[in-house]
């Protein structure tokens, strides 16, 4: 019934847009079809999922060290007072700072290669992962410590069972939440510095031939692969991580 | 030293001076002043007192989880051999019952065969379960089985019993009076219930409101059989009017 309904509105606004799109007779507002077509083509040429494959490698690339260090930052700020106080506003600063400006800074400071552009993306979603799995650490159930404390847990005993059960909730949030933030800024980031990449692509056809079914059909192939991920992966992690309750 | 003194020699011995919340700061709380005790080999002693009265801190400290008190724990609570049950049960809702209680264990004893823990504590069927799915009781059975596997010298009960129906609390309370005539284990209960520790204790050591400090320890005589009701009550009277702010008559 759940799924009947999606599909049922997911093809009820494609009929739509087809009818637009053919009353409108512009190449600015080209049909489903017509991207249909376009990415059949792009794909037969190879450039569709080389591209695809770049884009998704620095996702994966800033993803992974994001998340690396934003949790273990998150932990630190959470268990500890100090350093949480030391580094609370530079944070706050870092989490409303606009992407494009720690882009721009990047490739001016570090330079127009890939460095920067992982740096970027890193720097954009590095506060929000420390944020979200701070809030974790700081709600780490006292009992549970002082059970661990009386019952002489070891450290890796102690990581293992009561510590990472009770933060995984939250990476997993951080992580969801972060993913999608992070291929949105890789496109921007690619559009404004790197000579490849989906981000790259849209700008390629919006600056050369506008033409729109180009840029819709990386859009749409590119998100495509991000909620397949989303749900394949993460949701089931998610999942998996629940289990319990 | 004769068998009979080996039996009553202390298993633990507590001597608390003083135990201060927010020294230092605007308002400090005495929660502990002279409370000194000592559990023996083989007895179940009952701390009672008034709620509040500061006998978490006395286990805190006893556990080894508070070194900022003034006094002396001997021996060395990280070498005496205890093992606690904490009022909630604190099991890692994560993780399933049987994993609960071996994790409880040194890393090298966690392989250990448990089948007769499980089964004296009636736990056979409940080993894969989480947590979650169980009553207060059972999961309080789980927290005791955990400390038992550890096989303590002091087995330290934080009311135990309490939030439990008639029957659960019966049942548990026959486990534990059972296995620690078999093991032969030293047992501090936390209690405000003064009947029930009256139904299992050898010896009452109560103690006074905030600050909390030893007002007296009453032997209570075996064998436990000829405690019947009556006996039971007069001496719950007893104490009440002795003391009558500690014991609600």
């Amino acid at each position: 019934m759940g799924v009947a309904t999606r599909l049922v509105s997911v093809l009820v606004l494609l009929a739509a847009w087809q009818a637009a799109a053919t009353l409108a007779e512009s190449r600015l507002l080209p049909a489903p079809l017509a991207i249909l077509d376009f990415i059949v083509k792009e794909s037969a040429t190879g450039d569709l999922w080389r591209n695809v494959g770049i884009t998704l490698t620095r996702v994966a690339v800033s993803f992974f060290f994001a998340m690396g260090l934003g949790v273990l930052l998150g932990i630190a700020l959470g268990r500890w007072k100090a350093f949480n106080l030391v580094l609370d506003t530079p944070l706050l600063i870092l989490l409303n700072t606009p992407a494009l400006v720690i882009t721009v800074l990047a490739y001016i400071w570090v330079g127009l290669n890939e460095g920067a552009a992982v740096l970027a993306v890193v720097l954009n979603k590095l506060p929000n992962v420390a944020v979200i799995v701070r809030e974790g650490a700081r709600g780490l159930d006292p009992g549970l410590e002082e059970m661990a404390r009386s019952y002489r847990f070891d450290r890796r005993t102690w990581i293992a069972h009561v510590l990472v059960p009770q933060l995984q909730p939250f990476v997993v949030a951080a992580a969801r939440s972060g993913l999608s933030l992070a291929w949105k800024i890789v496109l921007v980031i690619e559009l404004l510095g790197r000579p490849n990449g989906v981000g790259f692509a849209i700008n390629f056809y919006f600056v050369q031939s506008l033409n729109v079914a180009a840029i819709i059909g990386y859009s749409v192939v590119f998100m495509s692969v991000m909620i397949a991920i989303d749900i394949l992966i993460l949701q089931r992690l998610e999942a998996h991580v629940r289990r319990w309750r | 030293m004769s068998d009979a003194g080996a039996e009553r020699a202390d298993a633990l011995s507590v001597s608390i001076r003083s135990k201060i919340y927010g020294a230092g700061g605007p308002e400090p709380v005495e929660a502990v002043r002279d409370l000194s005790f000592v559990i023996r080999r083989s007895e179940i002693a009952c701390l009672i007192g008034p709620s509040g009265a500061g006998k978490t801190t006395t286990l805190r400290i006893l556990l080894g989880l508070d070194d900022a008190y003034d006094g002396a724990v001997t021996p060395d609570p990280r070498e005496a051999g205890i093992a606690m049950v904490f009022q909630e049960p604190r099991l890692l809702p994560w993780r399933s019952v049987e994993q609960n209680v071996r994790l409880g264990l040194p890393r090298s004893d966690r392989g250990r065969d448990l089948d007769a823990l499980f089964e004296s504590l009636g736990l056979t069927p409940w080993r894969g379960r989480y947590p979650g799915k169980l009553s207060l009781g059972m999961a309080r059975r789980v927290a005791l089985a955990r400390a038992l596997a550890l096989r303590p010298r002091i087995l330290v009960l934080d009311e135990p019993f309490v939030s439990l129906d008639d029957r659960a609390a019966a049942s548990l309370r026959e486990i534990v009076v059972a296995t620690v005539a078999r093991e032969g284990m030293s047992v501090l209960m936390v209690t405000h219930n003064v009947a029930e520790a009256i139904e299992i204790a050898d010896r009452l050591l109560l103690v006074s409101a905030r600050p909390a400090s030893l007002l007296a320890a009453v032997a209570l005589d075996r064998p436990r059989s000829e405690r019947d009701r009556s006996w039971a009550e007069a001496m719950r009277d007893d104490l009440a009017n002795r003391f009558p702010g500690v014991i609600a008559a």
